[in-house]
């Protein structure tokens, strides 16, 4: 036994956030060996589960409880892990090794991991406070007042603000169950933010085919509402009535509890290649961090469950004292109607777009090239693609543009690579 | 309802009880070692990566299109092996075993 884990066995980790990274770090740490008592402190009520079918098949569903939990209820307990849902934590006392919850209760930790996350931005526009029946789409209990508004407003209008991914999974989830919806993107194409024109155009044709309606460069100034339902009001003067309206335009970092304690924080909380802040003491991980990522050299934070997974396991053997450094390529997946669009990698900074598409069917996929460096593929229902991205990513082979582009070749890792 | 036996790779053996939903999330609601299922269940992730044996594929079928592409993630995959989140447990596969890959 290493002694950090022989000293750990009256010590005491506590995690605040109980979300995919949270939870994954408890298992892993009491996997590693950690003896001690590990506490799970969350202020939402429901036991833990996926955020990514929220906006996908638990928004579609019609079942009370179609939420998919991380872990089952009484695995907690079998891996002896205290969670304590419904509680506030205010503050982080670095010297007393303490954080004060709500009440000015407090609870000492020998280690504290924060996995605290995002919330998601809700625009200053006029009215929009007063309005009823608007809702971002972050929680379980967002998505219940949602299919609550659904079920009681016969051919429901619904308007999206945001054509992000949020937006669109969610335009498209409601169009599924019966609603005429409405996307208001503020930018000329929808994800401007994260992809190619030509990936938006296609994104946008899919939501046009399925009678979604894609209203870009629209800008809200104001939400009127009256007893039964709102109008969205745009800077060019159209107007949007909807019985629901639901907000994706991003979200803010919780870094506060960090920053309070005068942790390190500027774009998420700073951490190292272990998940370690700049106290030896406290680690942060998933959604929240700010963090080196080794295969595009730079600084990023990062919102997706396969940062927070993988977050999650190495600060666990960090502080289990096995030192493990963070090397993941980062991947993300969206699925609209019946495609799927999975990513690996980070577009930004790219100089060349290779694109391939397959013949016959609906599949193409988009190569992201910095010079001869493979940085990003996107591939919409073409697994293949996505696989041998992430491959080629990781071992950063060099690749034949010219015949990675000809459909006509079979998509081979011999024949692609240069 | 079926039986399912996963084969964790400390050779630990579990048998569980299911009447819908995939092998994947029956095994993750009791925690057996191995199958993670990070993307919760729609075949994005490959962290639910099992081997069946030649007549255990036949009953549950062999892997769809963009199973087999998934699968290629990783490089121990073979001609056996599925992503347990996409076998549906039925009374069809009652008695599978699961021998889990991680």
């Amino acid at each position: 036994m290493s002694p950090e884990l022989k000293e750990a066995s009256f010590s005491r980790c506590v995690v605040v956030g109980a979300s995919h990274a949270g939870v994954n770090f408890a298992f892993a740490l009491r996997k590693e060996g950690w003896l001690g008592e590990i506490v799970l402190i969350d202020s939402d009520l429901q036991l833990p589960y996926h955020r990514p079918p929220l906006s996908k098949s638990y928004l579609q569903s019609t079942e009370e409880s179609g939420y998919t939990l991380l872990k089952a209820e009484d695995s907690y307990a079998k891996e002896g892990i205290e969670l304590r849902l419904g509680l506030k934590v205010n503050s982080i006392d670095r010297e007393g090794k303490t954080i004060v919850l709500q009440e000015e209760s407090s609870l000492s930790y020998d280690k504290l991991v924060l996995a605290t996350g995002a919330r998601p931005i809700i625009p200053a526009i006029v009215g929009i406070q007063e309005a009823s029946n608007v809702f971002p789409l972050r929680t379980a209990s967002d998505v219940k007042k949602i299919r609550e508004v659904l079920s009681r407003t016969p051919n429901p209008k619904v308007v999206v603000i945001g054509g992000g991914y949020i937006g669109l999974e969610t335009a498209a989830s409601l169009k599924k169950l019966g609603a005429s919806v409405s996307v208001l993107e503020r930018e000329a194409r929808i994800l401007s933010r994260i992809t190619t024109s030509e990936m938006s155009d296609f994104f946008a044709q899919l939501h046009a085919e399925n009678g979604v309606e894609i209203f870009t460069n629209k800008n809200i100034t104001a939400i009127e509402s009256t007893d039964h339902i709102a109008e969205v009001i745009c800077s060019d003067g159209a107007r949007f009535p909807a019985d629901l309206i639901v907000v994706g335009v991003g979200i803010h970092v919780n870094t506060e509890l960090a920053a309070g304690a005068g942790l390190e924080v500027s774009n998420g909380i700073h951490v190292d290649a272990h998940g370690q802040a700049n106290d030896p003491n406290i680690y942060a991980i998933g959604d929240c961090t700010y963090h080196h990522n080794i295969h595009f050299d730079r600084f990023v934070r990062l919102e997706c469950v396969q940062n927070a997974v993988d977050q999650a396991k190495i600060a666990a053997a960090a502080i289990a004292g096995k030192a493990v450094a963070y090397d993941a390529v980062p991947w993300f997946w969206s699925d609209q109607y019946d495609v799927k669009l999975q990513i690996v990698g980070l577009s930004e900074g790219f100089t060349e777009l290779v694109f391939r598409r397959e013949e016959g069917d609906r599949s193409f996929s988009v190569w992201y090239f910095q010079g001869e460096k493979l940085l990003a593929v996107d591939a919409v229902n073409h697994a293949k693609a996505y696989v041998w991205g992430t491959k080629f990513i990781k071992t950063r082979q060099l690749l034949d543009k010219a015949k990675l582009q000809d459909s006509k070749l079979e998509f081979k890792a011999a024949i692609i690579l240069a | 309802m079926a039986k399912i036996t996963f084969i964790t790779r400390d050779k630990q053996s579990i048998t569980l009880e299911g009447n819908a939903g995939s092998a994947m999330a029956l095994a993750v609601a009791n925690g057996v070692t191995g199958i993670d299922g990070d993307c919760g269940g729609v075949c994005s992730c490959a962290t639910c990566h099992v081997y069946l044996s030649p007549e255990g594929l036949e009953r549950a079928g062999a892997a769809s299109e963009i199973e087999t592409d998934m699968l290629e993630l990783d490089d121990n995959a073979n001609e056996f092996s599925r992503l347990c989140c996409q076998i549906e447990i039925s009374d069809a596969i009652d008695g599978l075993v699961l021998n889990v890959a991680r």
